[in-house]
C-alpha cells in the first residue's frame, strides 16, 4: 500500500436558505492561490441563484428582525466561538488566498473573529445610541427607534477575503437585517468556510446567503431587484457603481457609499456600517392617560 | 391502453362485477417509469416569449381558492376582486378561470363576479373527508348549485374505494352529477390517500365512467397533495378516454403548487402527455391560492426585466 494519499479535490457549493445547493446553472470555476496553484472548485452563481437567495433572505427576515437584540448578540458571539474552533483552517485559507505571511494571516483571522464580538456587542446598544426620546411641546411622549430595513445585498470586498467579508456582513446581522452576500470572485474560499461556520452556529437558515461568483454579472440583478432594501457595493468596480446606484434608486434602496479603494479593514469600525441598514420610526404617544 | 379494455366501456358500467372486472383489468402503472418521465419533462427549460405565454396561460387556468374555516364574506369578496383584476397595475393580465369557495359562500362570490365570465366553483359532498351519507352530500351539492355555482368539486368516498366497493363510489358520483344539473362536475380523487398509482388510474377511470367533467387530484387538506407523476397518470386517463370515446375531459391538480416554475412544469406535462388541446382553462385548471401571486411576480419579471417582490402584489 502506498504512503501517498490521493488529494480530495473539493467542489464547493452555494449557501442559500441554510442549505448548500449547487448553482442552478450547474456552473463552477477553479480557484487558485496567489501563485496560480489550484485550490478548489467553487460554484459560479447565476442570477437565478441570486433570486432564490433573496427569497430565502426575505423569508428569514421576520424571525431574525423579531428576535430580541440580546438574542442576536448571543448568536453573533456564537459565530465568533465556532470560528475560533476552525482558526487553523481560516489561517491556511487566508494565506493561500491573499499570499500573506503566516503571522499576518493569523492576525487577520483573529481580527475577523474579534469583529464578530465587536458587532455582537452593538446589537442591544443601537436603540440607545441611535434612538431618542424626543422633546416635544405638547402632552406627548415622542420616541424614535431604529428598525432593520430588510434584505441587504452585499458585495464583499475583492481583496480582503475574510476580515473584509466579516466587516461587511456582521453589521448587517447586528442591525437585524438579513443578507445576500456575493463573495470575492478570486478569493472565495474563506467565505465558503465562513458559510459552513454560519450553518453550524445558531444563525437561522436564510439570514446569511453566500453566493460565490462574479460581482459584475450579479450586481445589475441585485441593484434592480425590487425585494432588496439596501445595497453595499464595496466589492464592485468603482466604474460600474454609478449605473448600479441609478438602478437601485428605482426602488429607493439604502446605499452604503463604499470608498473607491478598499479601506484598511483592521481599523476599528464605528457606526458607518450600521446606520445605513436602519430605518427610524418615530412614535407619538399621549401622556398621562 | 389495450383496445380490449377500451371496447368494453359500455359493458363496464352494466353492474358492479363488470365494473370491478374492468377496473381491475386496467394495466398497472410503471411506477419507476412514470416518475422518471415526470422528472425528465420537469427539466425542460421554457424561456422568453414562451415563458410569458406559459405564465399568462397558467394565470387563466387558476381556480383561485379559499377553503378555510375562517373564511368570511369579506375575504371572499376580496378574493373575487383579485380574480377580476389579478394585477391592477397591469390591466392586460388575464383573469383567472374561477373562484373556489365553500357552498355557503357561493352566493357572495356569484354576486361579486357577476358579468365577468369568471366561474364560481364550490366544494361539496362533505368536503374534505367525504364522510357522510348520500342524502347529506346531495343536499350539500344542491345548496351550491342553487346558490349559483357553475362548477362543483366533489370528493369521492375513499373508504369505499379502498375497500373495493367501486359500485358505491360510481353510484355516488352519478347521483351528484345528476344533482349538479348544468354545473360542471369535478371529482376529487384525493390521491394522497389512494396510496398507489394503480389506484389513481382506477379511480380516474371510475370517475370518468361515472360522468366527471374534470378529475382533480386533491382537496389540498391531505399531504402529499398534487404531484407531477400523479398528474401524469390522470392525464393519461383523460387522453385514453378521448381516444376511446372522442370526449374531452379535464384534469385539475390542486394543493402544493406554489411557484410559477412548478406550474410551467405541469403545463409541459399537459402538452406532452395529454396533448395541445388540453392547454386551455376548459380542460386544465390549477387549484391554488398562493400560486397566483408567484405567477404575477414572474410575469412582472418578464415584462420589467428585473425581479419583483411580494410587496408589489396583494396579500392573500
Amino acid at each position: 500500500m502506498s504512503d501517498t494519499r490521493l488529494a480530495v479535490a473539493k467542489t464547493y457549493k452555494l449557501y442559500i436558505g441554510g442549505k448548500f445547493p449547487r448553482s442552478e446553472s450547474g456552473r463552477s470555476y477553479p480557484v487558485t492561490d496567489t501563485r496560480g496553484r489550484f485550490l478548489a472548485n467553487v460554484a459560479h452563481a447565476s442570477r437565478k441563484d441570486l433570486r432564490d437567495a433573496v427569497v430565502a433572505a426575505r423569508k428569514a427576515f421576520a424571525g431574525w428582525s423579531g428576535a430580541t437584540a440580546y438574542n442576536r448578540g448571543q448568536v453573533l458571539f456564537r459565530v465568533a466561538e465556532v470560528m475560533e474552533g476552525r482558526r487553523d483552517q481560516f489561517v491556511a485559507e487566508v494565506r493561500a488566498a491573499e499570499g500573506v505571511q503566516p503571522r499576518r494571516a493569523e492576525a487577520l483571522v483573529d481580527a475577523a473573529i474579534d469583529r464578530w464580538v465587536y458587532y455582537a456587542g452593538w446589537t442591544d446598544k443601537l436603540s440607545a445610541v441611535l434612538g431618542a426620546a424626543n422633546p416635544v411641546a405638547g402632552p406627548y411622549f415622542s420616541f424614535t427607534v431604529p428598525e432593520p430595513t430588510g434584505v441587504v445585498g452585499v458585495f464583499a470586498p475583492q481583496k480582503s477575503s475574510l476580515l473584509g467579508l466579516v466587516s461587511v456582513v456582521a453589521p448587517v446581522l447586528a442591525t437585524g437585517c438579513t443578507a445576500v452576500v456575493v463573495t470575492s470572485a478570486e478569493r472565495p474560499l474563506p467565505a465558503v468556510t465562513l458559510s459552513e461556520v454560519l450553518a453550524t452556529s445558531d444563525v437561522p437558515g436564510g439570514v446569511v446567503n453566500v453566493l460565490t461568483g462574479r460581482a459584475e454579472e450579479l450586481a445589475p440583478w441585485m441593484a434592480s431587484h425590487a425585494d432588496v432594501n439596501a445595497l453595499d457595493l464595496t466589492g464592485v468596480e468603482p466604474s460600474a457603481r454609478a449605473e448600479l446606484e441609478r438602478a437601485a434608486a428605482d426602488t429607493v434602496k439604502r446605499l452604503v457609499r463604499a470608498p473607491r479603494q478598499e479601506p484598511d479593514w483592521t481599523a476599528t469600525p464605528g457606526l458607518e456600517r450600521l446606520r445605513p441598514y436602519l430605518e427610524e420610526k418615530t412614535v407619538w404617544h399621549p401622556m398621562g392617560v | 391502453m389495450p383496445q380490449a379494455a377500451l371496447s368494453g366501456l359500455d359493458e363496464a358500467t352494466r353492474d358492479e362485477s363488470s365494473l370491478r372486472r374492468f377496473l381491475d383489468g386496467l394495466p398497472g402503472v410503471d411506477q419507476v417509469g412514470v416518475e422518471q418521465r415526470a422528472a425528465s419533462l420537469a427539466t425542460r427549460s421554457i424561456k422568453k416569449a414562451s415563458k410569458l405565454w406559459a405564465l399568462n396561460t397558467a394565470i387563466s387556468m387558476v381556480d383561485l381558492t379559499t377553503l378555510e374555516g375562517a373564511d368570511t364574506v369579506g375575504t371572499v369578496r376580496s378574493l373575487c376582486a383579485k380574480a377580476r383584476q389579478p394585477d391592477p397595475e397591469r390591466p392586460d393580465t388575464p383573469r383567472v378561470a374561477a373562484v373556489c369557495v365553500y357552498p355557503d359562500l357561493v352566493a357572495t362570490a356569484v354576486e361579486a363576479l357577476e358579468g365577468t365570465g369568471i366561474g364560481v366553483a364550490s366544494v361539496a359532498t362533505a368536503f374534505p373527508s367525504g364522510r357522510s351519507n348520500l342524502a347529506v352530500k346531495l343536499a350539500d351539492t344542491k345548496l351550491a348549485v342553487e346558490s349559483g355555482a357553475t362548477e362543483v368539486d366533489m370528493v369521492i368516498d375513499r373508504g369505499a374505494f379502498l375497500s373495493g366497493r367501486y359500485g358505491a363510489v360510481f353510484d355516488e358520483i352519478r347521483a351528484v352529477k345528476q344533482a349538479c344539473g348544468d354545473a360542471h362536475l369535478k371529482v376529487i380523487l384525493e390521491t394522497g390517500e389512494l396510496v398507489t398509482y394503480d389506484n389513481v388510474r382506477k379511480a380516474s377511470w371510475l370517475a370518468l365512467l361515472a360522468g366527471a367533467d374534470f378529475i382533480k387530484t386533491s382537496t389540498g387538506k391531505v399531504q402529499p397533495a398534487a404531484t407531477l407523476p400523479v398528474t401524469h397518470v390522470m392525464l393519461q386517463a383523460v387522453r385514453d378516454w378521448y381516444t376511446a370515446t372522442g370526449e374531452l375531459r379535464g384534469v385539475k391538480p390542486a394543493g402544493g403548487i406554489r411557484s410559477a416554475k412548478d406550474a410551467i412544469r405541469y403545463l409541459v406535462a399537459v402538452n406532452e402527455v395529454a396533448g395541445e388541446e388540453w392547454l386551455t382553462p376548459r380542460l386544465f385548471r390549477f387549484g391554488a391560492s398562493s400560486l397566483l401571486n408567484d405567477l404575477l411576480l414572474q410575469r412582472r419579471t418578464q415584462l420589467d426585466g428585473h425581479y419583483s417582490g411580494p410587496d408589489y402584489v396583494t396579500v392573500n
